[in-house]
């Protein structure tokens, strides 16, 4: 595949899903138009998980965290001021959130604004963690991810406690989510690309032998972090607007479990790899519902079993750790040329792309 | 406060710590030999308190006969799911091993959730421990007792075997340093499959003993306790077993007075334990008795 031609590939296959996005928005019913919205999301959120995770190798387990703080700050920014009035029954909402609400044509500031204070929250997690090496970094982003729980189902005053904010307006359509879905993959595959993006594969392969070759590896964590959590939070603004509701418990560790089943399968480091499993994780966990719906095989009868999904997908994810940790991507990028070369058109020369990798590789 | 009801709350964050500390040396045990959190340790807690409860609610044994048999069966558990999950990712990146481990700890709790119900039940605790005994003028539950009790001779136990037994013996060299140990001629799995058998059994024991003081079980009853038993062996410095013990009884007294002092901040006591694992980790990051670890290059 010659090198002018990619960009134009990518900008018209991004136009013609533009097209087939604002189609769907008019034309599907609400019931797919829900799922799409939901895989967008969740390629935003899995995308970014990927780059502190994959790319850069440090475990975290705080995206369920980032997102709340996402979710949240959109919540206030958007909810109507009667709907404040009605839903803050218990303690009314402090001053500055009780006087104002953003109109809809606010409300991509609102969602970078949701990013920018679950980006503040990561480098108030990330200074003192970041430092330290190796599982620390997952027990303290789990502890994060638990602190923001705690302290969302007791600022009554600010979150409403437990019975969280309900009547978000649902300003989440396909186009914004897409939207943000294709921007957050372009972002982060390119800082990926880049130098940055190289210092942080370096700290993944040998943290020790990067910061020998001078990489500042605090530094390239702490942005690797920071962007992962922009993008969480993001994520958790866009799910507040879709399903018009948030509450501590939807940013329960589930949430974060359910990333980390996407990048792991998708292949821990490939960027195109987690957006693709997202997109099949939002189907997969449609599908499923029929595991936990009765049964009616002939004579037998098999009741539904609740929390059958998870089950389910803890075992896909141990039997990938076990027998497939590659993913489906291992740590390669789907590109046009992977593409052009299983078409099996362009021939010889583009089909060596693989092979060369595994020699590199052994 | 005056001084009797601090002496209580003394002996209630005893209790409670001397729990944490059983928990903790199951997580400190595997860490100090696989580098490893084992996230699963603490559904192997919940899972203990199931099987005494099924063994008194079912098979009508005696209340201390079904503990040991519990205990015994967590053993078992625990070495199951060394076997199965983590032994074969032994020479994995160690991300891996981490993944595996969040994902066995999660079917724990979903799969209880599916077999067991998702329903908290409520656990028949033998009279000794719900008794009221009188010292002093102070009113002190039989839990705040005899928790402390057996879990210290429980700690004597296990001090014995790692330090007078040859398995013992064994896992203290298989933590200083696995390559040289595996050269010597031990055999690295048994060694280790003994740690989870340890560690599990030990997580049981905290597990039956948790369910006398609250007596309410349900699948997701491991969470908390696992994490505050890790923060404990982080705060007492990972991979060393004494140090797990003051870890637990520094996190349990911490999170009791918490609430005795300052009954506003009650709500908000999960998350002030990781608040001060954070802190922790910023002033003293190997633990109140850890080393500092060498890098392998």
């Amino acid at each position: 595949m010659k090198r002018e031609w990619q960009m134009p590939l990518t900008v018209l296959s991004i136009a013609v899903f533009a097209l087939f996005i604002w189609w769907g928005q008019n034309h599907l019913n609400a019931y797919y138009i829900r799922v799409l919205n939901t895989a967008a999301i969740y390629i935003v959120a899995a995308v970014a998980y990927n780059l502190i995770n994959g790319v850069t190798g440090q475990f975290s387990l705080g995206p369920n965290g980032f997102m709340a703080l996402g979710g949240f700050t959109v919540a206030l920014l958007v909810l109507p001021v009667p709907q404040k009035q009605m839903v803050y029954f218990l303690q009314p909402l402090i001053w500055p959130f009780n006087s104002f609400s953003l109109p809809q044509g606010l409300f991509v500031i609102a969602v970078l604004l949701g990013g920018v204070i679950a980006a503040l929250g990561g480098l108030l997690i990330g200074f003192p963690t970041l430092r330290l090496r190796g599982d620390y970094l997952a027990i303290a982003t789990f502890g994060f991810g638990e602190i923001i729980f705690v302290l969302a189902n007791n600022l009554i005053p600010l979150t409403n406690g437990a019975l969280g904010i309900k009547g978000i307006p649902e300003y989440s359509t396909l186009m914004w989510t897409w939207g943000w879905a294709i921007f957050s993959i372009i972002m982060v595959s390119n800082l990926a690309k880049s130098s940055y993006g190289r210092a942080m594969k370096a700290i993944r392969e040998d943290e020790i032998a990067a910061e020998a070759m001078g990489i500042n590896v605090f530094f390239h964590k702490m942005l690797a972090f920071t962007v992962s959590a922009f993008f969480a939070g993001v994520a958790g603004g866009l799910l507040a607007t879709l399903i018009t509701t948030v509450s501590p418990s939807l940013f329960m560790f589930t949430m974060t479990f359910n990333l980390l089943i996407i990048i792991v399968l998708g292949g821990l480091g490939s960027i195109t790899g987690s957006a693709i499993t997202a997109v099949l994780f939002a189907f997969l966990q449609e599908l499923l519902r029929a595991v936990e719906a009765p049964i009616q095989l002939g004579p037998i009868h098999l009741p539904g079993v609740a929390g059958m999904r998870m089950v389910v997908f803890s075992l896909l994810l141990i039997l990938a750790m076990l027998f497939y940790r590659r993913g489906l991507f291992g740590k390669k990028e789907l590109t046009w040329d992977t593409i052009f070369s299983l078409l099996g058109r362009t021939g010889k020369r583009v089909g060596t792309t693989w092979k060369s990798e595994k020699m590199k590789l052994s | 406060m005056d001084i009797q009801s601090f002496i209580q709350q003394l002996l209630n964050g005893i209790s409670l710590g001397s729990l944490y500390a059983l928990i903790a040396i199951g997580y400190t045990m595997v860490y100090g030999i696989l580098r490893l959190i084992n996230f699963a340790h603490g559904d192997v807690f919940m899972l203990g308190t199931y099987f005494a409860f099924y063994l008194v609610m079912i098979f009508m044994l005696p209340w201390w006969l079904s503990a040991i048999l519990a205990i015994a069966l967590s053993a078992l558990v625990g070495m199951f799911i060394d076997r199965v999950a983590y032994r074969p990712l032994r020479n994995a990146p160690r991300i891996s091993a981490l993944i595996t481990a969040v994902g066995v700890s999660f079917f724990m709790e979903n799969t209880g959730i599916v077999v067991l119900g998702a329903r908290p039940k409520g656990f028949p605790r033998p009279d000794f421990m719900s008794h009221a005994y009188n010292l002093g003028g102070a009113y002190i539950t039989g839990v705040s007792i005899w928790v402390p009790v057996i879990s210290i001779i429980l700690l004597l136990v296990l001090f014995y075997v790692i330090y007078r037994t040859k398995i013992g013996m064994a896992m203290r060299a298989v933590s200083t340093d696995m390559e040289t140990t595996r050269l010597m001629g031990v055999d690295l799995d048994r060694v280790i499959s003994y740690t989870f058998a340890i560690g599990s059994a030990l997580a049981a024991a905290g597990g039956i003993m948790w369910a006398c003081k609250y007596p309410q079980i349900n699948p997701l009853m491991g969470i908390f306790p696992g994490w505050k038993a890790f923060t404990a062996a982080v705060v007492g410095g990972i991979g060393n077993i004494l140090g797990a013990t003051i870890g637990g009884l520094v996190i349990g007294i911490i999170e009791i007075m918490i609430v005795a002092f300052f009954p506003a901040l009650s709500g908000y006591k999960d998350a002030f334990v990781f608040i001060v694992l954070i802190v922790f980790l910023l002033v003293k990051p190997t633990g109140i008795l850890g080393e500092t670890l060498k890098e392998k290059v």
